[in-house]
């Protein structure tokens, strides 16, 4: 009310000019420190000759390194696989209400989430000392087969145990969120329904869980793929073991560790636009534009915005 | 609506029931009989817990103690030699699919869309054929008026339209006796009329209905009986012209006076 009145006793013409935005001087001090450290650095990537450009070129496709790199995907889905399916047993064996049960869960998430992964993948590694063989049979009886440990658990296994084990403690603690956030009178609304437990939790909770599960997930699958560099101590040969026995060889460490550094951040960034689209898949049906929202999307907005305030 | 029936079979019996939340006793002994084709109203003060009760029904709370049956059959309870059993899971979900229930915040699944929405308890539970549920589907949504909002998401719907939908999901399961729990107190006041219609053409189809509601007009109009409970028990039930019009007890008299 009053505004409308300050406006009218005002001339017309003034109500009319644009709002003048404040000025931010000092941006321009920080363009020019930025502009002048990003030279220099351009500058030093293609002088200095230890960087050895060649050397990456002349890896980046070669068959060792993709081998390597193809053994880092696999290893990453297969511990992300293992990671999810036991942290969905985890959250609901935590949720399940009955102490023993939801007490194992808890102290498994304690145990594996309170120690180094680089020392659980250790263990892993050298578990033949702690236990040389492996046998099936009736507890402080009979024994139907035996096993020698380091047969069995080969840094294969013990990479994917190593890594997926470590996961699920942390899939398990996502998950229990995920299912926490569903609204409790969608449960009560499948109940009277006549739905039971089991159907409920897969056709009901988890799918609305899923909107608070993915994106911390896809974060985690991220952070594994980065992870499974920590497996070069068992001599597994994914992507970085396998540029350090290249290196090895040729002494050429900083070129192979720009070739691997260069693939990890390949995937990386694939696997971030693959987030923006399951994120909005699973978004569907939360908001009157089932289209909007994503963390690609806001930046293409920002962006857009940035756009818009620079022709300014 | 019903007219006098011939003969009054019970389809909801509750005895002496009780019901306490930790040291507080919202149940304080109800005692009342819904016969089948009846429409009832449970009027009261929040608090009352008049919606207590009607979650016992189809145990979504345990009770205390006491007898509820829902069409002769104990409610989460089987009787062996005279003893109470709790009921497995699998025999509680088999009870709970014959009553259906409508929320006040319409408890729609937001991942789906309008006909998953009803077609999911009658695949699911009931393993009809996608088609025949689909169709069914389509005639109740048609009766609720729904019928070109089939594919929107409840997101996309008004309150109105999604209590209309929650109506039509829980009459795919052919319940033989409907719980209303509130269902227009989260509504736009515009929005009252639409969900009210739906429960008056549903009513007179003859199914058992049991509404906790503050629509007065609703329950004067359709309701056979009205209960009104305060402070945990029944304090005055009838026909909705004694209740309503001519209450006898005082708390009633103070209740009505307030609401209308």
């Amino acid at each position: 009310m009053t505004a409308t009145t300050a406006q009218d006793s005002r001339s017309l013409s003034a109500a009319d000019q644009p709002v003048v935005k404040t000025r931010h001087p000092w941006k321009w001090v920080g363009y020019v420190v930025i502009g002048v450290l990003g030279a220099m650095f351009v500058t030093s990537l293609v002088q200095n000759p230890n960087y050895g450009w060649d050397i990456v070129a002349e890896y980046f496709f070669s068959t060792r390194i993709l081998d390597g790199l193809l053994k880092t995907l696999q290893l990453t889905v297969i511990a992300m696989v293992l990671g999810v399916v036991l942290g969905v047993v985890l959250a609901i064996m935590r949720l399940s209400g009955f102490p023993v049960i939801a007490g194992v869960a808890w102290l498994y998430i304690w145990f594996f989430r309170g120690t180094p992964v680089f020392v659980q993948l250790l263990f892993w590694g050298y578990i033949s000392a702690l236990y040389p063989t492996l046998s099936l049979g009736v507890p402080f009886g009979p024994q139907f087969f035996s096993f020698e440990t380091n047969s069995l658990v080969t840094p294969v296994v013990a990479a994917i145990l190593g890594l997926g084990l470590n996961e699920a403690a942390y899939m398990a603690e996502i998950v229990r969120a995920g299912i926490l956030s569903v609204d409790s009178g969608q449960t009560e609304a499948s109940q009277a329904l006549g739905m039971r437990q089991g159907r409920i939790l897969r056709r009901i909770v988890l799918p609305q869980a899923m909107r608070v599960i993915i994106p911390p997930t896809a974060n985690n699958t991220i952070s594994m793929l980065k992870t499974t560099s920590l497996v070069s101590v068992l001599a597994f040969p994914e992507l970085l073991y396998a540029a350090q026995l290249i290196y090895s060889d040729n002494f050429r460490t900083i070129p192979l560790l720009i070739t691997a550094s260069l693939w990890y951040l390949i995937v990386t960034s694939i696997l971030t636009v693959a987030q923006y689209y399951i994120e909005k898949r699973f978004s569907r049906g939360t908001s009157r534009s089932t289209a909007s929202g994503g963390r690609l999307a806001r930046l293409l907005t920002m962006q857009r915005r940035a756009d818009l305030g620079g022709s300014r | 609506m019903t007219t006098v029936n011939e003969a009054k079979v019970p389809m909801v019996v509750a005895e002496n029931v009780h019901k306490s939340f930790g040291h507080i006793e919202v149940l304080k002994g109800i005692d009342l009989t819904v016969s089948k084709g009846e429409v009832m109203t449970l009027l009261g003060p929040s608090g009352s817990g008049k919606s207590t009760f009607l979650r016992l029904i189809n145990h979504l709370e345990t009770m205390t103690s006491g007898r509820l049956a829902v069409d002769g059959k104990y409610v989460g309870y089987k009787e062996i030699n005279g003893r109470l059993h709790e009921l497995r899971e699998r025999e509680v979900a088999e009870r709970r699919s014959e009553i259906g229930m409508v929320f006040q915040r319409f408890n729609l699944f937001p991942h789906m869309n309008v006909v998953e929405n009803v077609i999911e308890a009658p695949v699911g539970v009931k393993r009809e054929k996608r088609t025949v549920a689909r169709d069914r589907a389509m005639t109740l949504l048609e009766r609720v008026g729904l019928q070109d909002k089939t594919h929107a998401y409840p997101a996309q719907l008004s309150g109105g339209q999604q209590q209309r939908v929650a109506i039509a999901r829980a009459l795919a399961m052919e319940p033989k006796l409907m719980l209303f729990d509130e269902p227009t107190s989260a509504l736009d006041p515009e929005l009252v009329g639409e969900v009210l219609d739906v429960m008056k053409d549903l009513a007179s189809t003859g199914i058992t209905m049991i509404v906790v509601t503050h629509e007065m007009g609703f329950a004067k109009e359709v309701a056979d009986s009205v209960v009104f409970i305060d402070g945990g028990v029944v304090v005055e039930a009838g026909p909705p012209e004694q209740v309503l019009v001519n209450p006898q007890h005082p708390r009633t008299q103070g209740f009505i006076s307030k609401v209308l």
